[in-house]
């Protein structure tokens, strides 16, 4: 699984690190996102693609 | 003869104070879009289903721009009137001012703030217990949780919290006379831009004063800094109240399901409960409302630019392609894909705050006290069916 995030479309609600925060942080500034982990392990995929379904400005994308 | 359209928002079945309005269900039985008609005589599409709804919301070809012709509001713009900060407006400048708040509402920041929410809640449940019986829970308990708890962050003194909290109920209530409500806004924001002075003069260590420090460096106007902090301070507390003491009043009405979250000490499990009675209450009741930029086009229906769209929320939550079995409340599905809060980049940026009072509020209030229930029937219960946000204005409780 390879995880990309568009810090433009990000309006910082945080579903992303609250599902998956070994993967997904928030800039301390503005809370737009940071992508910790592009690579994640197997055990995290599924809260990964859920983090990607529930994000209101559609600004994580996963490629399997 | 011209049949009549519905007239949004529509009224709620009576003994069913918990349920969306059963015509939005037939609604949604009958197709994705149906036309209604809002209380200064426009026509609006409403878009009944969850997938759609998600869709529009996060559509860029859709503006929430409240001065926008077509935007669907329902009621004439009072002339001279204010945005109420972000929320009414576009990007780019809806992110700009979004971004110079958010930082505060993120969900590490708020993570640690929840040692003292929890502070708070026993303070009080302390003082509920000690004082009288039976009491008004929104007086006593739900209203002072988010505001104690907003007034902090933003730099607000709670001791000015009769003022905020009247002028806010008056603010979102829709049968309040347009007069009165402009008045109760204007309160607010000359309330809000006193403080903002106080913080220019001599900034604290708090959200208000990070504004201020914008309006220094001039990224900001004082004047939408106040705005912001009007936005803020209400949101804050209302909606949040709200989910507390209705949250309350549904698990005293569904006591299987309040047994199962007092008899849990599981997180996962509270965090759930959370979710669900979000998505199952979803309080913010008037649907999320957008014009249309472009002609568009939604579940195969045309759409033309210029045209009021809105989205029915609660019906979203309820629609039985997203949710199993909907009309049921269960603590333990998972409800996380709810739209309670919105979707698309208007989606509400307090969220990780709201979840987290609820949390603290929803794992303590019933074990502290576990006998406690309702002082009259729920029949007599003065719900906010004329309220922009949904739940009841006193709640009488005894232990």
């Amino acid at each position: 699984m390879k995880v990309l995030v568009d810090e433009e479309k990000c309006c910082g609600a945080g579903s992303c690190v609250l599902l998956a925060p070994d993967v997904f942080d928030q800039r301390d500034e503005d809370g737009i996102v940071v992508l910790l982990d592009a690579t994640p392990a197997a055990e995290l995929h599924a809260a990964v693609r859920e983090a990607a379904n529930v994000c209101p400005g559609a600004a994580i994308r996963v490629e399997s | 003869m011209t049949s009549v359209l519905p007239e949004f928002p529509l009224p709620r079945a009576t003994g069913c104070p918990f349920d969306p309005p059963p015509a939005l269900r037939e609604m949604q039985q009958e197709g994705p879009l149906a036309r209604v008609r809002l209380a200064d005589g426009t026509e609006a599409w409403l878009v009944t289903r969850y997938a759609d709804q998600r869709a529009v919301l996060g559509d860029p070809r859709v503006s929430s721009d409240v001065d926008h012709p077509g935007y669907p509001s329902g009621a004439p713009r009072p002339p001279g009137g204010t945005k109420m900060g972000f929320i009414l407006m576009d990007d780019p400048e809806h992110a700009r001012l979004r971004r110079m708040v958010t930082g505060s509402f993120a969900v590490k920041r708020v993570e640690a703030m929840r040692p003292a929410v929890q502070g708070i809640v026993d303070d009080l449940i302390d003082a509920m217990l000690a004082g009288p019986n039976p009491v008004d829970l929104v007086e006593a308990f739900a209203l002072p949780v988010p505001s104690l708890v907003i007034c902090d962050l933003l730099g607000v003194p709670y001791a000015d919290h009769d003022l905020f909290q009247r002028n806010s109920k008056t603010l979102i209530r829709r049968s309040a006379a347009p007069e009165e409500r402009m008045a109760a806004g204007r309160a607010l924001h000359e309330y809000l831009d006193e403080l903002m002075g106080d913080k220019l003069a001599a900034p604290g260590d708090d959200l208000l004063s990070q504004l201020a420090g914008r309006v220094h460096t001039g990224q900001l106007t004082r004047q939408d800094a106040a705005q912001i902090g009007v936005l803020l301070l209400i949101a804050g507390h209302e909606t949040t109240a709200n989910m507390i003491a209705l949250g309350t009043l549904t698990l005293l009405e569904h006591p299987d399901q309040l047994a199962v979250l007092r008899e849990s000490d599981d997180p996962k499990l509270v965090a759930s409960a959370v979710e669900e009675l979000l998505r199952y209450l979803n309080i913010t009741h008037n649907g999320r409302r957008r014009v249309a930029l472009a002609d568009l086009e939604i579940a195969g229906q045309p759409i033309r630019a210029g045209e009021g769209l809105i989205m029915a929320n609660d019906i979203g939550n309820r629609d039985p392609s997203a949710f199993d079995d909907p009309d049921r409340l269960d603590l333990t599905r998972n409800a996380r894909h709810h739209v309670a809060f919105g979707f698309g980049v208007h989606q509400c940026l307090g969220q990780p705050l709201a979840r987290m009072e609820l949390q603290v509020v929803y794992s303590t209030l019933y074990r502290r006290i576990p006998t406690l229930r309702l002082a009259t029937s729920v029949d007599q219960v003065p719900f906010k069916h004329d309220g922009a946000v949904y739940g009841v204005y006193e709640l009488p409780v005894t232990w």
